[in-house]
């Protein structure tokens, strides 16, 4: 079925290859998601959508492990890109993360727990208030919300509480690039007798206390989270700070 | 019309006969005494029921000994009658070479005969049995009808046993799961390998510690150099006469954990990881794709966590 679209993205389907320009639309759910208008109006109401190619989610079509669905958002082919929000229709928890590039490119991978096969999306905002929406399908046999974490089993998370590991890379093919673990066993509340218990904001700033993104993460982030990051060069030292929904905060150097 | 009813019909015809839930087994003799059930070298399907794995019996003086019951009820119930079909003796003992679900889930068609393995796959069996039944309902569907998890009623350790008359070496070795049992039956020369050796498949490494399994790959080999030694099973894959499985089972673990080591330290992310074509030696293999992937989930976590510089 074809839609019209309006003059502001014929304008913008002239600036893109044919190709993307073809897949670019304003109604009808490319990933046919029977939840997809329950979706719009909880995380996009009132505001101009596109469906756009140049809104790139990266996640295996089957996930090996519904507790850590690693799922890479890239949308720096948009320019003047202000937010992004990423979440999964049929998850009990659908809100996954948002992040705010500033310094950093619009790339963020991270790891997601996924109760059943679902759409995994993300919308970006970009200046002009319109949200681009891209996504993909993951298929999972389930059980990724509402299975306890493994920190659950074992007392020794408590001494490791945001314990954060990383590095960066300044040469080869993924010059720029930053990556992160902290310890966190990202509880959703949804296992009897654990309440929720997960990070909620994460800031990444360079040496000279530029930022360069802001997270904000929700109870569907796996257990443990490995974000990684694309600077437009690694120069220097990263600061990371964050806290998690009880108050507990870090802060951490993350070096080359 | 008529013609078009034909073709309907053959259809139906066609569809009841891939429903017929028969596995077909037929027992191959590979040693003087000794047969093997030997699956395709698939995953699950609803097509297979689950018949991507070899299962075995050794006719000893005194009965049969059974090892490994494969992936269901049906599977089990079928290569009772199989084995019934070469050999009037009775079954002494069913063996489960490991805690994976194609290995032990015929069980219970051998309920009233002892079943043994080693303490830690009988433990294994206890606490992840129904969930890996579950997981094969899913994958195999209606070919799994029944399927109950039958936990072995006896224990196996290292050593000699004597069995019906025969006596049998028992390796107990790991890495593919935490306790892998290889048997060696003297008698004939053959080395029952377990899934410690996949022969023309790509291995699975839901359970695998990589460092363990290669050190039991070096074992396993050695008893290929014994005097006597003739035959080696592997869990997957057609039997061979010489370490050839074992060698291929090695080379792709140690490609493998070398790969995962070296995107952990190229900075790559899991998505990057998965995106990797595969070597030209290792993609031509079955299931090669489809078991690199699940191996990135299981194997690179924890080379990421050493890439990271962060305490296991």
């Amino acid at each position: 079925m074809k839609y019209p679209l309006t003059i502001a993205a014929i304008a913008l389907a002239a600036l893109m290859p044919p190709a993307e320009a073809a897949a670019l639309r304003e109604s009808g759910d490319p990933l046919d998601s029977a939840r997809w208008s329950d979706m719009q109006k909880a995380f996009l109401a009132g505001a101009p959508v596109l469906f756009d190619p140049r809104v790139k989610v990266i996640a295996p079509s089957t996930a090996e492990n519904p507790m850590q669905v690693p799922v890479t958002v890239d949308a720096t082919a948009l320019p003047g890109v202000a937010e992004v929000v990423v979440f999964a229709d049929f998850n009990p928890i659908v809100q996954v993360l948002r992040f705010f590039p500033e310094d950093a490119p619009a790339f963020l991978g991270f790891r997601v727990k996924l109760q059943q096969s679902t759409p995994v999306r993300a919308a970006v905002r970009t200046a002009d208030g319109v949200w681009h929406v891209g996504g993909t399908w993951v298929n999972t046999v389930g059980g990724g919300c509402t299975a306890p974490s493994a920190a659950g089993g074992s007392k020794e998370w408590q001494q490791r509480l945001n314990e954060v590991s990383g590095r960066q890379w300044s040469d080869g093919p993924n010059a720029g690039r930053l990556r992160m673990r902290i310890v966190h066993p990202m509880d959703t509340g949804l296992v009897a007798g654990t309440p929720a218990f997960f990070l909620e904001e994460i800031n990444f700033a360079d040496a000279a206390g530029k930022r360069l993104m802001r997270v904000q993460t929700y109870e569907p982030v796996s257990e443990n989270p490995v974000f990684t990051l694309q600077r437009v060069s690694a120069d220097g030292p990263v600061e990371a700070t964050g806290r998690d929904n009880n108050g507990n905060a870090f802060t951490a150097r993350i070096d080359q | 019309m008529k013609r078009l009813l034909g073709v309907l019909l053959l259809l139906v015809a066609g569809q009841l006969q891939a429903v017929d839930f028969d596995y077909r087994l037929s027992a191959r003799p590979i040693a003087k005494n000794v047969y093997a059930f030997i699956g395709k070298t698939e995953d699950f399907t609803t097509d297979n029921g689950g018949n991507i794995v070899n299962t075995a019996f050794i006719v000893a003086p005194q009965g049969v000994i059974v090892i490994d019951s494969g992936p269901s009820l049906r599977y089990g119930q079928q290569m009772r009658r199989a084995i019934a079909a070469v050999t009037a003796k009775p079954i002494a003992l069913v063996i489960n070479t490991h805690h994976h679900p194609d290995h032990f889930l015929g069980n219970q068609a051998f309920a009233d005969l002892p079943i043994a393995a080693l303490a830690e796959t009988r433990d294994g069996i206890a606490a992840d049995g129904n969930a890996f039944a579950e997981n094969l309902y899913r994958m195999s569907g209606d070919w799994m009808k029944g399927t109950e998890v039958q936990l072995p009623g006896r224990t196996l350790s290292a050593g000699i046993v004597e069995v019906a008359g025969r006596r049998l070496r028992l390796v107990a070795l790991d890495g593919h799961t935490g306790a892998d049992l290889v048997v060696v039956d003297a008698a004939s020369g053959v080395v029952f390998a377990g899934d410690l050796a996949f022969n023309g498949r790509a291995p699975t490494t839901p359970h695998a510690d990589v460092g363990h399994w290669l050190k039991a790959l070096d074992q396993l080999e050695a008893l290929t150099r014994e005097t006597g030694f003739k035959v080696l099973l592997p869990g997957h894959g057609v039997p061979s006469a010489d370490a050839g499985p074992i060698r291929q089972t090695r080379a792709w673990l140690t490609w493998l954990s070398a790969a995962m080591r070296s995107a952990a330290k190229d900075g790559l992310d899991m998505n990057d990881v998965l995106a990797r074509p595969l070597p030209a030696e290792f993609a031509r293999l079955p299931v090669a794709a489809s078991e690199y992937r699940r191996s990135v989930g299981h194997l690179f976590p924890a080379a990421e966590l050493q890439a990271l510089g962060a305490k296991p």
